[in-house]
């Protein structure tokens, strides 16, 4: 099913009788040669990029529940390039391009917009670390514009300038920072991928990995055996369930993020937008709808709904900053479940057992990550070699001291 | 959420400060290796269900507690002071 405006415009006038499923629901074959477990965003786009740069074709995505079912069917979508550290600036910034390119590349509109990025500061010492982070988006070859607090006034008059306990001293503009619609993203891959000859299985549960001298031959799953000689492990929060099938514990350590979404109001947020001093980062939807979150709840859980001490965080936050929106009535809220890592970077890895790869440690940063993530999973499921933009995402950095603690918070998995 | 401090009683989850699994009180010994540091800071089994984690009664008693609770329902099943030795707590 190929979309454009010419079939739009005949499938109105003739009852929309047309369209037809966007994608196959075919059965397990007996033996693949890759398959990947998580049918997400990274699972989707690993799968993809399989397929299309390295020509793996016979190859399948296993999801429990349906497609885009987990953090990509529900996040707040934003887009971003704007990391401090070397390993972690060159990887967002090879996303950011294939976000760029995304939507001719997929024929699907993903509603990409880059409507740009402002992250507040408060303090001379913030000041000092956004301008050096800048300086590092900007040797990366992304783009960074440091506002002073007159320049951050023009774009967002509307915030309370002159509150006193956190004064708004300026902002980094992030202009190809945005946001896009996330479920979009995980269908345009998913036809992708399925157009390419990529197996869709949905409802299919893994329930072991079939492991032989130290090599992987396949997964038990809710509907039988599947062989495979090479298996990607691509499950976000249920990371440590799924790498617990092979024997293996990761530093990952699942929490809830929660996060909200207003009524539909007229046009009034143009940007994305992220308050330094209070965990809150809000933007506003296609819909209308103020789409915002804060902070993680803070302890383990895969509750899939937060506790209310960080609604109300998140509400006062958001108050704090921008009184205007104390009107709009929040229409819900969700949790999702995020894999923490202890140094709150991602992890993309072989394992110790052949064939068996994994993906996770995404944080709460995932969404943004999704084609990149994808690209350099596939290139190393297809070569057995790290991608060099996801070339420090390693399993065993914890242990070697190579870690990526952006924002230098130490080891514990829920302070990223 | 509440947890029932065994000093303090039922008190408001806001009162704690949560560090992380209880792996924490298996300190390894002095000369263990590196993979012996590296599982006890950071590999977790983080489970679906039951688990044990230390939180530490910040505005309260000041006491570290080994809180048994479950991670899907959120349900306290035991909140025991790490230094009680007789309730399993540190050794």
């Amino acid at each position: 099913m190929r979309y454009s405006g010419f079939k739009v415009i005949k499938e109105g006038l003739f009852g929309n009788k047309g369209w037809k499923p966007a994608w196959r629901d075919p059965a397990p074959k007996a033996e693949y040669d890759a398959i990947i477990i998580g049918g997400g965003g990274h699972g989707l786009s690993t799968a993809y990029y399989l397929a299309r740069n390295h020509g793996l074709t016979n190859i399948a995505v296993l999801e429990k529940g349906y497609l885009g079912s987990g953090n990509i069917g529900r996040n707040t979508t934003i887009v971003r390039a704007n990391y401090f550290l070397q390993g972690n600036s060159e990887f967002y910034s090879h996303s950011m391009k294939l976000w760029e390119g995304l939507e001719s590349e997929l024929n699907y509109n993903v509603m990409h917009s880059q409507r740009g990025l402002i992250n507040l500061f408060h303090s001379d010492g913030q000041r000092d670390a956004f301008a050096r982070r800048g300086n590092m988006m900007v040797n990366q070859g992304d783009d960074a514009i440091l506002l002073d607090r007159e320049g951050v006034r023009e774009h967002l008059p509307y915030l309370d300038f002159e509150q006193t306990r956190f004064p708004i001293y300026g902002g980094l503009l992030h202009p190809r920072g945005g946001t896009a619609r996330h479920d979009a993203v995980a269908w345009g891959y998913a036809r992708g991928a399925d157009r390419r000859g990529v197996d869709l299985i949905q409802n299919c549960e893994v329930t072991g990995i079939d492991i032989e001298n130290g090599r992987v031959t396949g997964v038990q799953t809710t509907r039988g055996a599947i062989r495979a000689k090479k298996v990607g492990m691509v499950v976000a929060g249920r990371s440590s369930q799924v790498a617990a099938m092979a024997g293996m514990r990761l530093p990952i350590e699942s929490h809830i993020l929660q996060a909200f979404v207003t009524e539909g109001l007229k046009p009034v947020i143009d940007h994305v937008i992220s308050f330094g001093m209070g965990h809150f980062y809000i933007s506003q939807s296609d819909k209308g709808g103020l789409v915002f979150g804060g902070d993680l709840d803070f302890y383990a859980s895969y509750a899939s709904r937060g506790n209310l001490p960080m609604v109300e965080h998140v509400m006062e936050a958001g108050m704090t900053l921008m009184p205007m929106i104390g009107r709009a009535k929040v229409l819900r809220s969700w949790g999702g479940i995020m894999d923490m890592s202890p140094d709150g970077s991602p992890i993309i890895d072989k394992t110790h057992i052949d064939g068996l790869f994994v993906d996770c440690g995404w944080n709460y940063g995932g969404f943004k990550a999704v084609p990149a993530s994808g690209w350099c999973m596939a290139h190393l499921m297809a070569t057995g070699e790290s991608h060099p933009v996801a070339a420090r995402f390693k399993l065993n950095r914890f242990e070697t001291g190579h870690i990526l603690d952006e924002e230098g918070t130490g080891s514990q998995h829920n302070l990223h | 959420m509440r947890l029932t401090c065994p000093l303090c009683g039922p008190r408001d989850r806001r009162e704690f400060y949560y560090y992380g699994s209880d792996d924490y009180l298996n300190r390894p010994a002095e000369g263990d290796g590196p993979q012996a540091w590296d599982a006890y800071l950071h590999l977790r089994d983080n489970p679906a269900g039951i688990t044990h984690d230390l939180w530490y009664h910040d505005m309260g008693c000041s006491s570290w507690l080994r809180v048994t609770r479950n991670t899907v329902t959120h349900e306290i099943h035991a909140v025991d002071a790490v230094a009680a030795p007789a309730k399993g707590g540190a050794k």
